[in-house]
């Protein structure tokens, strides 16, 4: 038998000694199998402004169980904190009055989201007031139980709440699909690309092409783009032909085998475009590959490997792409970071340099492709469980997996549906943004 | 009746190919069976061309060496593929050529308006190739078998002596000469004049040629990557001195055919879509290829004809009543089951006295110039898994005449065992 904490922990047994010894119990968090609906109810909505109002109205159409007050609620599902008109620090404890009672009730798996404004004012006390909210909703994040996560929508003045790409962001952080996605801000700085059609399929009549999808992360990319209703191609090295192949089969994908470091790598996707008539809304950079050692005794090959595949492949493929007739509308690019990259981890020196790397490349891609209506984003992984990091010794694969407020591993799926949303033409509105998902992992922000 | 004129009521295109990597036997297939590498080689040709769940005509494959729990070896892949499982399969087997006579098969159905598409193609494993147990033993095992109390079965079984398990490994020799292929070419070799240097360049250009068309990515559309591997595990780096340097493997002490210019034993599956122009066009394909035509015949060995000459006999017989000559065809894919072997087919055809003996010519059936010839490598540098040779090289020369451009043909030529020869008549459809 392995040695899995969270198993033996979900035992009658564990629990018992779990409670007893005050270890951590992780929750089974719900993901969208479990729960499909898009909020959890009921749904407490707190705030003063004519927003609030727009906000609530919102949950309403989208079937959920809204209040205004939680005082004769057992349960609670849901809580939306909408604080964009607060002017000064103290403008928020009225908004907030009920809020402590009705966090105490949260179910299973329960969603709590701020919406303010980005820190970005002129005005000392507005600024203070809406930079506040970022500390405060970190903390909320750190203090839920049982799977409850807590994230923060920042919306830039002059974009109006009603947007397609505030609604979408909210849709997203409310719904099961970001289970794993706590203690996060998301910026929204532009109106968006609109809504989609069918919510049940954001994707429909786009087209995704994810790099290293094979297996691990990118094959659960590659499924959920699909589930979403894209057109997928997926594209690996020619040595996991088979599990391409088999993958393709699985989803109904293109598959194209192909090591993205070759020099003429972007010029092969292009041909293989045209070959099939197609133009690409959606690129995912998942491929990627670790070559860990401490940094005194990494050679120049092990440098070299990572740097080339996470990072300069990608830029080498993004030139000839973008300068192609093969990008359609509302182009979405999403790029897989790690926390690695943000907070730096021993014996990855060239991991964290590549992953920090792709961070300012989405950074200064998002101006230019929001010339054209377009994206780039970063996804940014913490402990996922998968073939790579199974690999990581038993006793420290622990240590890792408890490292978050959610105190276990996240899935590939987790990591999958914050590319999708990040794919979507809601997610219009987010620029350069590297967006975690790690369950709030102690490092870093 | 040979030398008929045929005519084919309509066009059978190749879409394209599929085949794993060929490996070195015991090497990296050495822990999967035929019908794994048969599955493998027609799942990626239904993830490249989208076919999964699609109901096919036929799928026509084989394998030379098959266990015999593998009766329906090429069903049981279509069972484990991602196509329609309703989807037929047979199959059949002609030594090394039958990958292509698999290709024909389901190319003359979609002539004749039987089927619209199809799947050829083939596989091998001399990894796992069957070992019989002696006739004694077989003996015994089939009363154990029948008996019907546990008495019985054990004094059945009580009968075994150790004689009986010696196992009887396969043998690759013509089971009317006792000679195997090697030996067989050997002879042809000595008679033929053809030196070591002739079929040193034969191997080397093949190695070459083939790590060239790997380095232009020719292969990305025609290969899925298999149990780790993305090449053909015996092509290598080789040169003129390193070929020169090896010991004999045929023909004695001075035999002039070795491991280097001798095709290696190797695992290998590989897959041919083929359609109706109808069809490619309603799924959105583009066709490679024609296949024009496809001929057989064999030469009498047991009375002293070269073994693996057959296809020097059917490649003039197919161009004529196709009204071609040698000089038509754009590429010429001769197998490389030895070097030997090629340079023999080559001789003969530029052997006047041949051509007016043997073809009924008025001179030699003519050239090929070596430009001309395995262009992009052959068995030699990728590896021979028998029946999965046929499947590779029309792909390969599909490809290659659909990028050569309009009007190209191509000769495809594969020796088989049995004396038997097998070509095919390729045109560009660009």
């Amino acid at each position: 038998m392995k040695l899995d904490y969270t198993t033996f922990v979900r035992s009658a047994p564990g629990r018992f000694i779990a409670g007893k010894t005050g270890l951590p119990q992780p929750t089974d968090l719900p993901r969208y199998e479990d729960r499909a609906e898009p909020i959890l109810g009921p749904v407490l909505v707190l705030g003063t402004s004519d927003e609030t109002e727009r906000i609530a109205e919102q949950l309403l159409a989208w079937d959920g169980d809204v209040r205004r007050h939680g005082d004769d609620l057992d349960r609670i599902g849901t809580i939306v904190v909408v604080l964009d008109e607060i002017a000064t620090p103290t403008d928020t404890s009225s908004i907030l009055r009920g809020l402590p009672a009705a966090y105490k009730k949260m179910r299973v798996g329960g969603r709590i989201v701020t919406i303010s404004r980005t820190a970005d004012s002129p005005e000392p006390a507005v600024n203070a007031a809406r930079a506040g909210v970022e500390g405060f909703v970190r903390t909320l994040a750190k203090e839920a139980r049982k799977g409850t996560t807590a994230n923060g929508i920042v919306v830039d003045d002059g974009v109006a709440l009603t947007e397609s790409s505030v609604i979408g962001a909210l849709r997203f952080l409310l719904a099961a699909k970001s289970a794993f996605v706590s203690g996060q801000t998301l910026r929204v700085s532009a109106p968006g690309g609109g809504l989609p059609a069918r919510w049940e399929a954001p994707l429909e009549g786009r087209t995704a092409l994810v790099t290293g999808a094979a297996r691990g992360i990118g094959a659960s990319i590659a499924r959920t783009l699909v589930r979403d209703g894209a057109k997928v191609i997926i594209l690996d090295v020619p040595a996991a032909g088979s599990a391409l192949a088999d993958l393709a089969n699985e989803i109904g994908a293109i598959p194209i085998q192909m090591d993205i470091t070759a020099a003429d790598a972007g010029r092969r996707i292009v041909d293989e475009l045209t070959k099939r008539d197609l133009v690409l809304h959606v690129l995912v950079h998942n491929a990627g590959i670790t070559r860990d050692k401490y940094y005194v005794n990494m050679d120049e090959e092990r440098w070299n490997s990572v740097i080339d595949v996470n990072i300069a492949a990608q830029l080498r493929i993004n030139d000839t792409l973008l300068d192609s007739d093969r990008v359609g509308e509302e182009f979405r690019l999403v790029s897989l970071a790690s926390t690695s990259g943000i907070a730096g981890n021993a014996g990855q020196a060239n991991y964290a340099y590549s992953k920090s790397a792709v961070m300012g490349m989405v950074a200064a891609l998002a101006p230019i492709l929001a010339e054209r209506g377009g994206t780039a984003n970063a996804v940014a992984p913490g402990f996922i469980e998968t073939d790579m990091t199974h690999r990581i010794p038993p006793v420290q694969r622990e240590i890792f997996r408890r490292s978050n407020s959610l105190k276990q591993g996240g899935l590939p799926v987790d990591v999958a549906e914050t590319v999708s949303f990040l794919s979507s033409l809601p997610a219009g509105g987010c620029l350069g943004q590297t967006l975690r998902v790690c369950g709030q992992n102690l490092v870093g922000r | 009746m040979i030398g008929e004129l045929v005519n084919h009521p309509r066009r059978a295109a190749i879409l394209g190919g599929n085949r794993i990597p060929f490996a070195r036997a015991g090497k990296a297939y050495r822990n999967v069976s035929n019908q794994d590498m048969l599955t493998a080689a027609l799942d990626g040709l239904v993830a490249r061309f989208s076919l999964q769940g699609e109901l096919l005509g036929d799928v026509a494959a084989g394998a030379v060496l098959k266990h015999a729990k593998d009766f329906n070896l090429t069903r049981e892949a279509v069972l484990g593929s991602a196509l329609d499982s309703r989807t037929p399969a047979i199959d059949l087997q002609r030594a090394c050529a039958t990958g292509l006579d698999g290709v024909a098969l389901v190319a003359n159905k979609i002539a004749l308006g039987q089927i619209e598409v199809g799947i050829g193609g083939g596989v091998d494993s001399t990894s796992d190739a069957p070992i019989e147990v002696s006739g004694d033993l077989r003996a015994i095992l089939h009363r154990a078998n029948s008996a019907r109390t546990t008495k019985d079965r054990l004094k059945a079984l009580a009968a075994i002596r150790p004689s009986h398990l010696k196992p009887s490994a396969p043998s690759a020799a013509e089971v009317r000469t006792g000679l195997n292929m090697g030996q067989h070419q050997a002879l042809s070799t000595e008679r033929w004049n053809v030196t070591r240097e002739e079929q040193d360049e034969i191997a080397f250009e093949s190695h070459r040629r083939l790590a060239a068309a790997y380095e232009k990515g020719f292969f990305d559309d025609l290969m899925t990557g298999y149990q780790g591997l993305a090449r053909d595990e015996n092509l290598r780096e080789s040169t003129m001195e390193k070929l020169a340097s090896l010991k004999p493997a045929f023909g004695g002490p001075e035999g002039t055919m070795t491991a280097g210019n001798s095709t290696p034993l190797s695992d290998g599956a590989s897959t041919v879509l083929i359609a109706s122009e109808e069809w490619a066009e309603r799924h959105g394909h583009q066709p490679l290829a024609y296949i024009r035509d496809v001929h057989t015949r064999s030469v009498d060995f047991t009375s002293g004809a070269d073994l693996l000459s057959a296809p020097a006999y059917a490649a003039p017989e197919m161009l004529a009543r196709n009204g071609l000559t040698l000089e038509d065809m754009d590429f010429v894919e001769i197998h490389e089951a030895f070097a030997a072997t090629v340079v023999m087919i080559l001789k003969a055809w530029e052997d006047e006295e041949f051509g007016r003996n043997e073809l009924g010519l008025e001179g030699a059936f003519g050239t090929v110039p070596r430009d001309r010839l395995n262009v992009y490598g052959s068995s030699l540098a990728a590896g021979h898994p028998f029946a999965a040779t046929g499947g590779r090289i029309v792909a390969t020369l599909a490809k290659t005449l659909y990028e050569a451009g309009p009007g190209k043909l191509g000769l495809i030529s594969i020796c088989a065992a049995g004396g038997q020869g097998t070509v095919a008549l390729l045109e560009s459809a660009r």
